[in-house]
């Protein structure tokens, strides 16, 4: 069975990868710290399962400290953009047949496997055939590309490089922030809050407390990054107790459509790094935030919508 | 009650209004929340470390990079917009209103994976929408076509986020599922699954309207920073103002080196 440790080997070799060509990159200043970064990254998809938790914890300190002391950099890109506007005119239309790969292997592998006779063969560990199916996409487009193309063999690791130094340290920032998510939800941080959130909110009505309770979950999600963390903590503190018991509203609209009023938060927050910061990196935009920015004209208006949706469907 | 812990929260609003590095802020507010809470520090960094752990999952999409380099390296945003230069009826928002559509659907039949910022949106649908605009409007300055851009990775947040709860058998129905289990309330995830779709509906149309108004911010007065009148570092003599706008593509080329660190 093919597993999503085994994916993680496979994610894992490719940062290995990444550091060892940034500690011979001669372009980039910082060389260093990038092989340091990536080998440590590569080190924790790797081997992570078999370290310890403690040692996984030392992992997560020594990234933090790399990036905190300003050690990662970037180095040159292998080609300039006039090399590759010229070649775009030469190839066509042919060079998305590698992407439409990707994602056809990806999406029909994992439809075919789910929903045909092929799922009782259990060849993929459950809930992670996209996975492997993506990597398995990857790989054979790789091929496509060295058959047709015939690149340096280096190319594909040295351009992967060129787009992980783009991003940079944020593509480790979300794990730190489900982290963060954990030890806020295990040390009671979500219930002393939840009760505080309580004692604002006038007894009585309905409506006063919907609001509270969607306000609630974007608010939280805003601060942790993460509306998984929020929605234990509002159900707890507003959802269940009140909307549910007292009010008698629909546990499953006050659920979903919570959540969902959670990820109005997620649209608005810096916390949700992968969402916001790492897309920022990758279109090199001047503004990291300029994500954010966008985003929060349609999240205001969606948040005020669900809370209505709440108040309407649930009682 | 012990309100210590909460002080971890504070280090986390105060790090972000102060702009301190988001990498270190976040370790330190867990440690210290940790800490206030009582375990002792091998015990806060064992469960840093575990939860860490637990989550590497998020990292397995950045494995396409090498096949996306790869084809950069051969020219793809710059094919992608020459597609997309071909359509006369292709405008920014008309394309991301159906990218929009896309990323709802394959959400929402839980095949969310196989599209996002490294997948799709940086070879594909950020290039092309930057050259949507292009079509239409002549070349961007390059706020706007950040802007562009950003409302390109918007809109696959947005496609996501309320796409794929319609999927019953996603990570976040789960969780609601089993919150509400331990209060004795019995729900099955499809049950739960249901209830996305009116919030799907309704933000496809609040993205869509914004995305319609992109495209008439775009082509309401010009910015036109080709014409000379935006003086602009000694500008206002045209042919030194004309030099100021990037020629098409420029603005995916690389920063120079060395402002890596500081832009984020």
């Amino acid at each position: 069975m093919i597993t999503g440790q085994h994916v993680l080997f496979l994610v894992g070799a490719m940062f290995a990868a990444f550091a060892l060509l940034s500690a011979f990159d001669r372009t980039n200043p910082k060389r260093l710290g990038n092989a340091a970064f990536w080998g440590l990254f590569a080190l924790s998809l790797i081997a992570g399962s078999w370290l310890g938790d403690f040692a996984n914890g030392l992992i997560v300190l020594a990234l933090a400290a790399l990036a905190g002391a300003k050690l990662i950099g970037r180095g040159a890109s292998p080609t300039t953009e006039a090399e590759r506007e010229g070649r775009g005119e030469r190839f066509g239309n042919a060079l998305f047949l590698p992407i439409l790969i990707v994602l056809l292997i990806a999406v029909t592998g994992t439809l075919l496997y789910l929903y045909t006779p092929l799922y009782e063969t259990r060849v993929f560990e459950k809930n992670r055939e996209t996975f492997v199916l993506l990597c398995a996409g990857v790989l054979i487009a790789l091929a496509a590309i060295f058959a047709w193309l015939k690149p340096p063999p280096l190319a594909p690791l040295q351009e992967g490089r060129r787009l992980i130094d783009a991003v940079g340290w944020a593509v480790v920032l979300p794990m730190m922030l489900a982290a963060l998510g954990v030890v806020l939800a295990d040390t009671g941080v979500g219930r002393t809050i939840g009760g505080l959130v309580l004692t604002v909110i006038p007894e009585g009505t309905i409506f006063p407390a919907v609001v509270a309770f969607g306000l609630g979950m974007a608010l939280f999600t805003i601060l942790t990054g993460n509306a998984f963390a929020a929605f234990p903590v509002m159900a707890t503190a507003i959802g269940v107790p009140l909307l549910i018991q007292t009010y008698h509203g629909d546990p499953a609209v006050i659920g979903a459509i919570g959540m969902l009023a959670g990820f109005c938060g997620t649209l608005m927050t810096p916390m949700a790094a992968n969402f916001n910061l790492v897309p920022s990196a990758l279109l090199e935009l001047k503004d990291p935030n300029g994500v954010i920015k966008v985003q929060i004209g349609t999240a205001l208006p969606l948040l005020a919508i669900n809370i209505l949706f709440i108040w309407w469907f649930a009682f | 009650m012990n309100y210590l812990p909460l002080l971890g929260i504070l280090i986390i609003i105060l790090g972000f209004a102060l702009r301190f590095n988001p990498m270190v802020v976040v370790p330190v507010a867990a440690i210290a929340t940790g800490l206030l809470a009582g375990l002792d520090l091998v015990e806060v960094i064992s469960k840093l470390g575990k939860a860490f752990n637990d989550s590497r999952l998020i990292a397995i999409p950045w494995i396409v990079l090498p096949v996306i380099g790869l084809l950069e390296r051969y020219g793809l945003q710059q094919r992608a917009r020459a597609v997309i230069a071909g359509f006369r009826a292709a405008t920014v928002g008309r394309l991301l209103i159906l990218y929009l559509l896309y990323r709802q659907a394959i959400s929402a039949i839980g095949l969310h994976s196989t599209a996002g910022h490294p997948q799709t949106v940086r070879p594909l649908v950020a290039p092309m929408a930057v050259a949507a605009a292009e079509a239409k409007h002549g070349p961007l300055d390059e706020a706007t076509s950040d802007k562009v851009k950003a409302y390109a990775a918007a809109t696959d947040n947005v496609g996501l986020f309320f796409g794929e709860d319609i999927f019953f058998a996603i990570g976040s129905i789960i969780l609601i599922q089993q919150t509400l289990e331990s209060y004795g309330i019995s729900l099955s995830p499809l049950e739960l699954a249901v209830w996305a779709i009116p919030t799907a509906i309704a933000a496809f149309i609040v993205h869509s309207t914004r995305l319609m108004l992109l495209d008439r911010s775009l082509s309401s007065p010009r910015r036109s920073r080709g014409e000379g009148d935006h003086p602009k570092g000694g500008g206002g003599v045209a042919g030194e103002a004309s030099a100021t706008t990037p020629p098409p593509g420029s603005a995916w080329s690389p920063s120079p080196s060395g402002d890596g660190e500081d832009r984020r």
